[in-house]
């Protein structure tokens, strides 16, 4: 039995990996994938207590996390995609037209 | 059984008149305008002399009680009408010289394209004025005494785009608060001790007192403090800077209010509180020392002035102080006799001195007159009638009044007697060196007149020196009669009269000089009085032969003395520098005061500052934190991360 610390240091590796990723990268893509990675880690830390505690509360809202990733994917890569026909570039500081 | 008189018609009417000129009087001709004005006062002369002819059924004194006005327990104040001999009196001057001013008035100001505002103002005068002399306690006569006060700074300031109009009306308004603030403090005092301000309760609670013989006591604290709200509105010494400044305004305004009526408040007021100022000789003492004071003091500048206005003014000034020298004798009737002859014969000589400006095209400066006699004769002839009243020849009204205030002056102290007689002896002077100047000798001023555009309103072409229209001479006429047999009322008992004035006056003052002038009187006789009398007429032919002497016979003669005479002249001239000294005293000291610590110490300093700071302050804060709003997405998610960081640190090492 894996202990409950080893799930939480990767959660916590990987929502670290998402977060400075998301800090550094330019590229939008990149940042939208950075933002998968913390939801994950988070879902992973979800699923990990979930187990330890044999409560499934958890596990459903890994579900519900799950379901508002993909319609952010969907609605978000449909932004990128009209960002890039407008603007052809993907670089976030370059999109920044409402800035004073 | 008194039947109710309505007395609250008079004032009311004088209001109504003003309130619809006021409103709707631009929309109005100037024929419906003045018709309007002269009606509503001639209504209210018309009541006054209904009030008149039921005079001798009357039981007085009478109040009329309109509603209670403020109440609290043990206080009250009702909104209500008081007639008694004095008032009555003060009403048929008030009501009939103001209606003569206000004919007088449609003439005078008929050019002038605010003269719908000016009769409002008028009417609006008349009302306050009313309410000040029919007013039964001390906060009503309040009430009429700040708004004469109010009226006056709108007339003076009439013609406000003239600069010295605008600041003349701010500075009678101005003094005049000075004086108002010592009879607040006198009201407050007689609320404190008597529990009242209604005359009649006031007076009953007062007359038991015994006079306060000593020094200082409460009633003279009462009666010095109420002098001083009489110096303000009255222009005695040492508030009386205000009055001649107060020629800035039309004529007729000097003539109704800054002569005959409004300043006269001041000794109205005096006399109906004569129950306080009789239990306080020191009081009354103070109330002829000023008198005297000011009666010479003003007509000494008198003799300097060339304004024809400033003359009257001084002159007005000096005669009010007559009337104060009465009063600090205790013989208040006498006061109020020369305050009815003084609103005749002053009033017809403003308003002559109105028409002769009016004649000569707004021409004030009398060395620019002269030999106007033949030119406007009705003028001339009304306004010699004024001289010669002022003067104090008779058998014409100033010559019984000031007669009548010097002997009972006498009776008090033979030092306001001897100052009351130099100053019959200057005014007598300076009234006909003023006649001479106006109306002898050559005519000085510009030939064949000018088209006057300045400030009186005379924007038409004058074709030369001409008579003024029947409207304005009937109310002179009318003044002219009244100035020769006014005084007829009050013939002393040594000239075989019977002095009915003071008999009239009687029951309002009865016990008054009882106690100061009385026992002199009872000795005095008759013979005595009449050598008195024959003094007094001899130093007014005086004056009269050196006018005509300096202004007639030897017209450079007066420039030599006034060269020999040097720095006294000029001080005289220039007032005797009264308004330098009360600018340096008083003007500069609280405009510096003002400037430097109220408003750039205190409003630019503390008040402006503190906003000022706290909006600064603000917009600094913000601008440094305002970077920290970049636009750039991923700085504030490194915010949120290092937020984020902090919180979950906290957690770890504090929070467990």
């Amino acid at each position: 039995m894996v202990p409950l610390s080893y799930y939480l240091v990767l959660s916590g590796i990987l929502f670290a990996c998402g977060v400075t990723g998301f800090l550094i990268k330019r590229n939008i893509i990149t940042i939208f994938m950075s933002i998968e990675l913390m939801l994950n880690g988070v879902n992973l830390s979800f699923v990990a207590f979930a187990a330890h505690w044999h409560a499934l509360s958890g596990q459903i809202f890994v579900f519900f996390v799950m379901v508002v990733a993909a319609a952010e994917a969907a609605v978000g890569l449909a932004i990128i995609i009209a960002v890039y026909r407008t603007r052809e570039t993907l670089n976030v500081d370059k999109v920044n037209l409402l800035k004073l | 059984m008194t039947p109710n008189l309505h007395l609250w018609i008079i004032p009311v009417l004088a209001l109504t008149g003003a309130a619809i000129n006021g409103f709707f009087g631009k929309k109005f001709s100037r024929q419906v305008v003045a018709g309007v004005a002269l009606a509503f006062c001639g209504a209210a002369f018309a009541k006054a002399l209904v009030v008149a002819m039921q005079f001798s059924s009357l039981s007085l004194p009478y109040t009329e009680t309109l509603s209670p006005w403020i109440q609290f327990s043990g206080f009250q104040v009702d909104f209500a009408f008081y007639l008694d001999q004095l008032s009555f009196v003060m009403l048929l001057i008030v009501t009939g010289v103001g209606f003569l001013i206000h004919v007088y008035s449609v003439g005078y100001m008929w050019d002038d394209p605010s003269f719908y505002r000016f009769f409002t103002y008028l009417n609006l005068f008349m009302f306050f004025m009313l309410t000040l002399i029919l007013a039964n306690n001390y906060l009503q006569m309040f009430i009429g005494w700040e708004g004469v006060g109010l009226a006056s700074y709108l007339l003076i300031g009439f013609w406000f785009t003239k600069d010295s109009a605008a600041s003349a009306g701010k500075k009678a308004f101005i003094v005049n608060r000075i004086g108002d603030f010592g009879f607040l403090i006198a009201l407050f005092l007689i609320i404190q001790h008597f529990g009242s301000l209604t005359f009649t309760e006031v007076f009953s609670k007062v007359a038991p007192l015994a006079p306060e013989t000593a020094s200082a006591g409460l009633l003279t604290a009462i009666g010095i403090l109420l002098m001083v709200g009489a110096c303000g509105k009255s222009a005695q010494i040492p508030l009386y800077v205000w009055l001649p400044d107060a020629m800035e305004g039309p004529t007729p305004v000097s003539a109704l209010i800054h002569a005959a009526t409004m300043v006269t408040a001041g000794v109205y007021m005096v006399s109906r509180s004569h129950v306080i100022f009789e239990r306080a000789p020191m009081a009354l003492t103070v109330v002829a020392i000023i008198g005297t004071l000011t009666a010479l003091f003003a007509a000494t500048i008198g003799i300097t002035q060339t304004d024809i206005k400033k003359v009257l003014a001084y002159s007005t000034v000096s005669q009010l102080g007559y009337m104060f020298i009465a009063c600090g004798a205790a013989a208040f009737s006498a006061g109020i006799f020369h305050l009815m002859t003084h609103a005749f014969f002053k009033g017809l000589l403003f308003l002559g001195a109105g028409s002769v400006i009016h004649a000569v095209g707004g021409e004030q400066d009398m060395r620019k007159m002269g030999g106007l006699r033949s030119k406007i004769p009705w003028t001339f002839w009304t306004v010699t009638i004024g001289t010669i009243a002022i003067a104090g020849i008779p058998p014409f009204a100033g010559f019984f009044s000031k007669d009548e205030i010097l002997w009972k002056a006498y009776q008090a102290n033979w030092v306001y007697w001897l100052v009351g007689l130099v100053t019959a002896f200057i005014t007598s002077f300076y009234m006909f060196r003023m006649w001479f100047l106006t109306f002898f000798g050559e005519y000085k001023g510009e030939a064949g007149g000018h088209d006057h555009q300045g400030s009186h309103g005379h924007g038409h072409g004058h074709g030369g020196v001409h008579e003024s229209p029947m409207v304005m001479l009937v109310p002179l006429i009318i003044l002219a009669v009244l100035s020769i047999v006014g005084g007829f009322v009050g013939v002393p008992e040594a000239l075989g009269g019977s002095n009915h004035f003071e008999k009239f006056l009687e029951p309002v003052f009865s016990g008054a000089g009882t106690e100061v002038a009385g026992e002199l009187s009872q000795h005095a006789n008759h013979s005595t009085e009449l050598a008195f009398t024959g003094i007094s007429v001899l130093v007014a032919l005086c004056g009269l032969g050196l006018a005509w002497l300096l202004y007639l016979k030897k017209p450079q003669l007066p420039q030599r003395i006034a060269d020999s005479m040097g720095s006294l002249y000029r001080a005289v001239f220039n007032k005797y520098y009264v308004d330098e000294i009360y600018a340096a005293l008083f003007v500069k000291p609280l405009l510096l005061g003002s400037t430097n610590i109220l408003w750039k110490g205190v409003d630019q300093g503390v008040i402006d500052a503190t906003l000022d700071g706290s909006a600064t302050g603000a917009r600094e804060v913000s601008d440094s934190v305002r970077h920290m709003q970049s636009g750039n997405l991923r700085s504030y998610a490194g915010w949120i991360a290092a937020g984020a960081a902090v919180v979950i640190i906290y957690m770890i090492w504090v929070g467990r």
